[in-house]
């Protein structure tokens, strides 16, 4: 008889009895074909992995920085849990740069792209790498990264790569907690005080013109997009204005449109590798420990 | 300037194989919104929980330490008050 046994209906079986600690830790990408496909071009699909690993990676480093920084003991811990997410991105797909190059050591190869590139080699945007004055530029930075990250790994879940499917996929979860941590704040201090409101509205007046370069397309972007790998930029645009309408009026401030993509302003992209003298000065902190001591292990 | 404390949450935890919520700390907020947004990130890191509730410390009434005679010292002696004093059928788990 099925009810013999009510408690059996409300528990799990298995004999872990550790669940006051958590349980259930699995690997979503344990299953997935580490192989490339073999009509992707491994070098194209490499540099995008970089791309989006190193947002990821400069982003993370941003915000590792605010750690005994942030002005409550519970948005330190919320600040370092996102930077911790967007670092296991980060592994991921330098891991998979790695394979798509055919890299020969496997194993330390996300280490070697992390610590031993110099800043020229890095790809993210520069945005990214950009230093928060306050806790206002800081919500807004990550509001702007994480919206447009948000939308591209959407459409990357249903990649022809399996592994950056797969990686996009788990990736969506982590985003949209981290999207709605930033609106929430976006909000709260948008529509907050009279100070807070003009130093928010400051913040988004500075940031969000300088968002232009998140779409402009990369000619690898375009390659493997064509190969339904990627994602091209341009086609993020309508949800990323969406979403930032949306929370800029929920906080009372002005609506700024994007700027002009940044490889037509001039100035050279990030995806290109021109960046400024503040990810020097992220790499000669994130590297320094790698590069005094090559290949150490504690 | 003078700087205003967040209200006190107390912050309770399902876990996936837990029947019920649980006590596990208490945390700073703003409001509800903001306590239910660190309760997630301070207390279900480790993969512990499938529901969080919050409640404003405040709120909580709670039993008076100077009744501690009255309120629980008359059950100290009703030791047959205890399923051990009955045989539980051999189907019945978890007790």
């Amino acid at each position: 008889m099925a009810f013999d046994d009510a408690y059996s209906a409300l528990t799990d079986h298995d004999d872990d009895a550790r669940w006051a600690y958590g349980t259930g830790f699995s690997d979503p990408l344990a299953s997935v074909p580490s192989s490339v496909p073999a009509d992707v071009d491994g070098a194209d699909l490499s540099l995008y992995c970089l791309m989006l690993g190193d947002d990821a990676l400069i982003l993370s480093h941003r915000l590792q920085e605010w750690v005994t920084r942030a002005p409550e003991l519970e948005d330190e811990l919320a600040l370092a849990n996102i930077a911790l997410d967007l670092l296991g991105q980060a592994r991921l797909l330098l891991s998979r740069a790695g394979v798509a190059s055919g890299a020969s050591s496997l194993a330390a190869v996300e280490d070697v792209l992390a610590f031993g590139r110099d800043a020229a080699e890095f790809r993210n945007v520069r945005l990214a790498e950009r230093s928060d004055a306050d806790f206002a530029c800081l919500v807004g930075r990550l509001l702007v990264m994480v919206t447009w990250r948000l939308a591209a790994f959407d459409r990357l879940a249903s990649s022809r790569d399996p592994m950056l499917a797969a990686i996009a996929a788990k990736g969506v979860k982590e985003l949209t907690y981290h999207r709605d941590y930033a609106a929430q704040w976006v909000v709260r201090l948008g529509d907050g005080t009279a100070l807070s409101h003009s130093r928010m509205a400051a913040a988004m007046a500075e940031l969000l013109p300088l968002t232009g370069e998140l779409f402009a397309t990369h000619p690898v972007e375009a390659r493997l997009a064509v190969a339904g790998v990627a994602v091209e930029p341009v086609s993020l645009r309508a949800e990323f204005d969406g979403v930032m309408a949306q929370v800029l009026e929920a906080a009372t401030l002005d609506p700024v449109l994007p700027g002009p993509p940044v490889a037509a302003s001039g100035e050279g992209a990030g995806r290109d590798g021109v960046h400024g003298p503040e990810l020097d000065e992220i790499l000669r902190e994130m590297q320094s420990v790698a590069r005094a001591v090559p290949g150490g292990v504690w | 300037m003078t700087r205003h404390e967040w209200p006190l949450f107390e912050v309770f935890v399902r876990a996936k194989r837990g029947l019920n919520h649980v006590h596990v700390g208490s945390l700073r907020a703003a409001d509800h919104e903001m306590a239910l947004h660190h309760a997630r990130d301070l207390y279900t890191r480790r993969n512990e929980g499938v529901s969080i509730w919050v409640v404003r410390s405040d709120q909580v009434a709670a039993s008076d330490p100077a009744e501690k005679p009255s309120f629980f010292e008359p059950s100290a002696d009703k030791v047959y008050r205890h399923p051990t004093h009955y045989t539980i059928p051999s189907t019945v788990p978890h007790i």
